[in-house]
């Protein structure tokens, strides 16, 4: 049974099909990568499952319930969560406060208990902090917890995301380019972290350009160009289809190699 | 000295009222980034819901809450009727809606009520209080007291309260709220219903000092907006001071140098800010990420 289902999807900007009828199934636990060569729709198709784009045909469907359409707000209620590529960091606040405030939702009560700050209340708000610490932990950025987010550098932004995204205790987590920026040391801490994720069971959905960690990770690949799925399967099919090639990988026959290798 | 004093408690006054107006002001522009220009129309509606009722025959407490009531839903209103479906629009053109929705109201008011000056009795009377050898209002220091209130309200919601929380968040990075589950069309709801209701709150206070008829809420919208300006729009702390200050800057403006110019003295704060030090008194210094 599948977590996450993508059906027919498809988006029109203008006269410009950005993203034309993909289809796709996530399963719990998996790592699914959408990969394709800049500008082919990855990031549009992002936005149409996460409920930034309303999608203009297809449907998308969460655990068997149709969620084509629902904003972010809700989705994040339902499981769905996601980091973006160009960032969506509080900036002004410090790294703690991120990630708490992906306790949002699992710390939501009245606004009278909080305002007599009722003992209820202060244990959530503990669970809460000690919740955020141990993520902030998880991502390398322990040390970092009191610092204005606007400070940190991008790829500690990255991970910073991805503990918020996990502190929403997601069923289903998008990552849109996290290794993007990175060194090749974090963009290994990237690595071990996603396959990690899908160990306890979060299904992943990825975006990515580094071609050596979407074959390592992947346990299933599509391949997107000009909007349309050419190509989908495990990475070892993928990288052998000649639609691919042609299309992505042709221009890059060493990275093909070491994906192969 | 006598006179300094009394300039001071004149100030203040009038200061608490332009601080009440920024600090709706402040609350609407952090959720949505728009100055809402009809604000000083919900002091006026705070104040000519009040009379009417009061006059119809309601007790004064009863009918100023039922004018914070109906000016709040009529916050709400503005949002859902005219800032929502225009949602994507650039700020200044949801700023122009405001502005249009202020006129609206003045009209729809001159209409639903009249164009005549009303008051309704001070809270506690009004026999001066003596300060040494200046007087005060009872009433001022309702308004003076309702100010610092209100704010003090708005700093414990702010940083005490989840909800609270999840406004700043959303005036922060309405994506990232989004995203961790923060619904930010309420929060923007909420945000005007406040503001609105703050607005109301500050015409209520200052009815039985300045008198209210349907007109009298541009003047306060400028110089709110000046206040906001001068504290730096969006910081509460900012309002609160910026309007006191601006209160006093006026009332000294008046004492010693000619009433005539008391009008010009917000205008001309307001050119100062933007010549001097554009992001006002407690604004944010903002760093762009290259």
């Amino acid at each position: 049974m599948s977590l996450l289902q993508v059906s027919g999807l498809g988006i029109s900007f203008g006269g410009v099909k950005a993203v034309e009828d993909v289809s796709f199934a996530v399963a719990p636990g998996e790592i699914v990568s959408v990969i394709g060569p800049n500008g082919a729709g990855k990031t549009t198709l992002f936005n149409m499952i996460s409920g930034i784009y309303l999608p203009g045909r297809g449907s998308v469907s969460l655990d068997g319930t149709d969620v084509t359409g629902v904003p972010p707000h809700r989705l994040a209620e339902m499981g769905l969560s996601r980091t973006f590529q160009n960032l969506q960091i509080f900036q002004e606040m410090t790294v703690l406060d991120n990630v708490l405030a992906g306790y949002h939702l699992s710390e939501r009560g009245s606004v009278w208990a909080d305002l007599l700050s009722l003992p209820g209340m202060r244990r959530r708000a503990a669970r809460a902090r000690a919740g955020a610490h141990q993520l902030l932990k998880r991502v390398r950025l322990d040390d970092k917890a009191d610092q204005i987010a606007g400070n940190l550098s991008y790829g500690a932004l990255k991970r910073l995301e991805i503990a918020r995204a996990l502190a929403l205790e997601p069923r289903i987590l998008l990552l849109d380019e996290p290794a993007a920026g990175c060194n090749a040391v974090e963009t290994e801490e990237i690595d071990h972290l996603i396959a990690e994720l899908s160990a306890s069971g979060i299904a992943i959905l990825l975006v990515e350009h580094d071609m050596k960690l979407v074959m390592r990770i992947s346990n299933h690949i599509v391949v997107l160009d000009h909007g349309e799925k050419i190509a989908e399967g495990e990475p070892s099919t993928v990288s052998r289809d000649p639609a691919v090639i042609a299309a992505y990988l042709g221009t890059q026959e060493e990275e093909q190699a070491d994906a192969d290798g | 000295m006598d006179a300094l004093l009394q300039f001071l408690f004149s100030g203040l006054t009038v200061g608490a009222v332009y601080a009440l107006v920024a600090l709706g002001f402040t609350i609407i522009y952090n959720a949505s980034d728009v100055v809402n220009f009809a604000q000083g129309e919900f002091v006026m509606l705070g104040g000519m819901i009040t009379v009417f009722a009061f006059d119809a025959g309601v007790p004064l407490p009863l009918a100023a809450v039922v004018a914070i009531l109906v000016t709040a839903a009529i916050g709400v209103a503005l949002n859902k009727l005219a800032i929502e479906p225009a949602r994507g629009a650039p700020v200044v053109s949801l700023i122009i809606i405001t502005i249009g929705a202020s006129i609206l109201i003045r009209g729809a008011t001159q209409l639903v009520f009249d164009k005549q000056l009303h008051r309704f009795p001070a809270f506690s009377g009004d026999d001066p209080i003596r300060v040494l050898g200046a007087t005060i209002l009872p009433q001022s220091l309702w308004v003076i007291g309702g100010a610092l209130a209100v704010f003090v309200g708005l700093w414990v919601f702010f940083t005490r309260t989840l909800t609270g929380k999840a406004v700043l968040a959303t005036a922060n990075n309405r994506i990232a709220a989004q995203l961790v589950g923060i619904n930010t069309g309420w929060i923007m709801t909420l945000s005007f219903g406040l503001s609105a209701a703050i607005g109301a709150f500050a015409g209520v206070l200052v009815t039985p000092i300045t008198l209210v008829s349907y007109d009298v809420g541009v003047a306060l919208a400028l110089k709110g907006f000046a206040a906001a300006m001068l504290g730096g729009m969006g910081n509460p702390k900012g309002a609160l001071v910026g309007g006191l200050l601006l209160g006093c800057l006026e009332a000294m403006t008046a004492g010693y140098v000619s009433s005539q110019y008391k009008e010009a003295v917000a205008f001309i704060v307001i050119l100062a800010v933007l010549f001097v030090m554009p992001r006002g008194l407690f604004g944010a210094k903002t760093t762009e990420r290259v």
